[in-house]
């Protein structure tokens, strides 16, 4: 029995539960949401290290064996997901006691957020393309709600956009989904994989390939699908755009990474690769030319999301297992740097009034270690050493510069130097030139006053940054584990499977 | 509007639905019906009721909130797992007990899901009825 596996997803389940009739006594909320997180991490490490030390773990729900049950499965790549999803929520559980007003917290701002986590976990956990489906669509029926919180006119009109992209998405998914059960005859994705190479029909099996990578990359917004983020993710509370900004878009770059390695391994696979390495330096290029033209700072950071994408996109076209441990690595070192940015930005918020950078200024001298925090944030997403993101991109680019994609891997270090652009930008603007006094220096409609609360988060996001760059050695060493694990399918396979069929 | 054949009628067929639903949830294990029909018939009563005598009324013979239902029914669907966690087998694996009632027969951990969906059906339809039916509250 592996109840193990289940824990992240029902943890937060049980938290949801038991939050929701405290709605009038926020002070529960809180403290059912912070212990819950805490004992959230604890789940993850364990997870995490059993999957290293005893390879991949399974659980087949009421005991019905793998393809026709609902199957759990946490291998080296889930579980590290599923640590970095828990590392976000305890520090945005952390940060949203010092932010989240009386107001959001009455219409379930903490239930909330534990259900988008059960949705997360659920997706990086399951084995199965329909319960993928279902795992999504309970992420993003909480997103829905958690972006509209407050209901702003601006917030309306993100949502709107947001709720409408996804609807459409989620649409697709489920016809793909349908198309494939009806060639294939099953959605786990072990047995998918074992009898996808037997089927005949491949003009079939190439239309459900490409509508997954439309579905996923809308949730994972790159390059021609990417709009509706810069248009939504600056509009919610801080600890909302913060959370949504590190992790919602990587379930779809992991759903990208699993599908594409795990489920379809033969041709199909192939062509989506190669229309990846056209799609990843223009998923990077564009984000961050739209990112400098920016001068809202939530704006531009979400403009670099879309940027960083790529990276992780061009890792996962490359499919060498020095690729696929550089991107994982990505993945996690920029939920880690995006995260704090976001924290950051909402910091910012709160010392000097406003989000747009020509009204603000002179952080410098009236917040030192914000202006210390911000330095390795900026400089970790742009790739400086010894910083996360430095080891990060040299993973990524040697192994575009070994596989001989040298246009890419040339896109690639030149997108590197506009972000470093782009964050110059920010330190200019708000940190180092003068304040122009053009709002008045605190405002009340952000943060309630409990500063360290806010602080915490990003100091512990910095350290995981500063961490990751000094012991590199370890990380590297998971990373190479977890990508020798997602491309031996046969082992997946026979762990799920019994190595019966 | 107010019809008086309707608001009599729907008094004798609150009750006849809502024994329907409990008659289509214990018999949903191996023939159609289930928890989520069940529940949606349930809840369609109530609307019934709602329609013909106003939702004040409506709330007032309900009696519960509606979120607490929910609250209940995924409480009770989560408790249908304990069983299994706690007899060491694999996760939601179910449990059976022979009970030899009649009508009812086995009695088990699907039977308690079952429940569990039909209360949240139940509570989750309402709340949405309640809430369109013209009041602010959130």
């Amino acid at each position: 029995m592996n109840l193990l596996v289940a824990l992240p997803i029902l943890l937060p389940l049980v938290t949801a539960l038991v939050m929701l009739p405290f709605r009038e006594r926020p002070g529960v909320q809180r403290g059912l949401g912070l212990g819950a997180s805490l004992a959230q991490a604890a789940v993850a490490v364990a997870l995490l290290s059993r999957v290293y030390a005893g390879g991949i773990l399974t659980l087949q729900a009421g005991g019905w064996a793998a393809p026709f049950g609902i199957t759990l499965v946490a291998d080296l790549l889930s579980a590290v997901m599923v640590a970095a999803t828990a590392l976000i929520g305890l520090t945005t559980s952390i940060y949203s006691l010092g932010s989240i007003d009386r107001e959001q917290e009455r219409f379930f701002f903490h239930p909330l957020m534990q259900l988008l986590l059960v949705g997360i976990n659920g997706a990086f956990l399951t084995g199965d393309l329909f319960n993928l489906y279902v795992w999504f669509e309970v992420m993003l029926i909480s997103s829905f709600v958690l972006l509209a919180l407050g209901g702003s006119p601006r917030q309306l009109e993100g949502s709107v956009k947001y709720v409408t992209i996804n609807l459409l998405s989620s649409a697709i998914f489920l016809s793909a989904v349908g198309i494939l059960y009806g060639v294939a005859g099953t959605l786990n994705m072990a047995d998918l994989s074992a009898r996808l190479p037997m089927i005949e029909q491949r003009d079939l099996l190439s239309v459900v390939a490409v509508l997954l990578l439309v579905t996923f990359g809308v949730k994972a917004a790159i390059f021609p699908l990417f709009f509706w983020l810069p248009a939504s993710y600056h509009t919610p509370p801080v600890a909302v755009s913060a959370i949504f900004a590190g992790l919602l878009t990587k379930v779809g770059v992991y759903a990208i990474m699993r599908v594409f390695t795990t489920v379809f391994t033969g041709p199909e696979s192939e062509a989506i690769f190669r229309i990846l390495l056209w799609i990843a330096p223009l998923t990077m290029v564009v984000g961050v030319l739209g990112a400098a033209a920016q001068y809202d700072l939530r704006k531009l950071l979400s403009f670099h999301i879309v940027s960083q994408i790529g990276y992780m996109l061009f890792a996962i076209a490359i499919q060498s297992p020095l690729a696929i441990a550089g991107g994982l690595f990505y993945i996690v070192h920029n939920i880690v740097a995006k995260t704090s940015l976001f924290y950051i930005s909402g910091i910012v918020r709160h010392k000097s009034g406003a989000f747009q950078l020509k009204k603000i200024g002179g952080l410098y001298s009236t917040e030192p270690l914000l202006a210390a925090l911000f330095l390795v944030s900026a400089l970790a997403l742009a790739g400086i050493p010894p910083l996360s993101g430095f080891w990060a991109k040299l993973m990524v680019i040697r192994a575009g510069l070994e596989s001989g994609h040298y246009f890419v891997t040339a896109a690639a270090l030149a997108v590197s130097l506009l972000t470093l652009f782009s964050m110059t930008k920010i330190w200019n603007e708000a940190f180092w030139k003068d304040d122009p006094g053009v709002v008045s220096s605190t405002d009340e409609a952000h943060g309630n006053g409990r500063t360290a609360l806010l602080y915490l988060p990003v100091v512990m996001l910095c350290g995981v940054i500063v961490f990751f760059g000094l012991s590199f050695e370890p990380v590297y060493e998971l990373s190479a584990r977890a990508a020798g694990q997602l491309l031996d399918v046969e082992s997946y396979r026979n762990a799920v499977l019994g190595g019966g069929l | 509007m107010h019809s008086l054949i309707l608001s009599t009628s729907s008094r004798y067929l609150l009750v006849l639905l809502q024994l329907f639903s409990v008659f289509l949830l214990l018999r949903g294990h191996n023939e159609p019906g289930g928890g989520f029909a069940g529940g949606l018939v349930a809840a369609a009563a109530y609307a019934l009721y709602f329609i013909a005598n106003g939702v004040e009324e409506a709330r007032r013979v309900f009696r519960f909130e509606p979120l607490t239902v929910v609250v209940a029914g995924l409480g009770v669907a989560l408790a249908s797992t304990l069983p299994s966690i706690l007899g060491g087998m694999e996760f939601m694996q179910s449990v059976w007990g022979n009970t030899g009632i009649p009508v009812i027969g086995k009695v088990g951990t699907p039977l308690l899901f079952d429940v569990g969906v039909y209360l949240l059906v139940l509570g989750i339809t309402l709340k949405i009825v309640f809430s369109l039916a013209g009041e602010d509250e959130p």
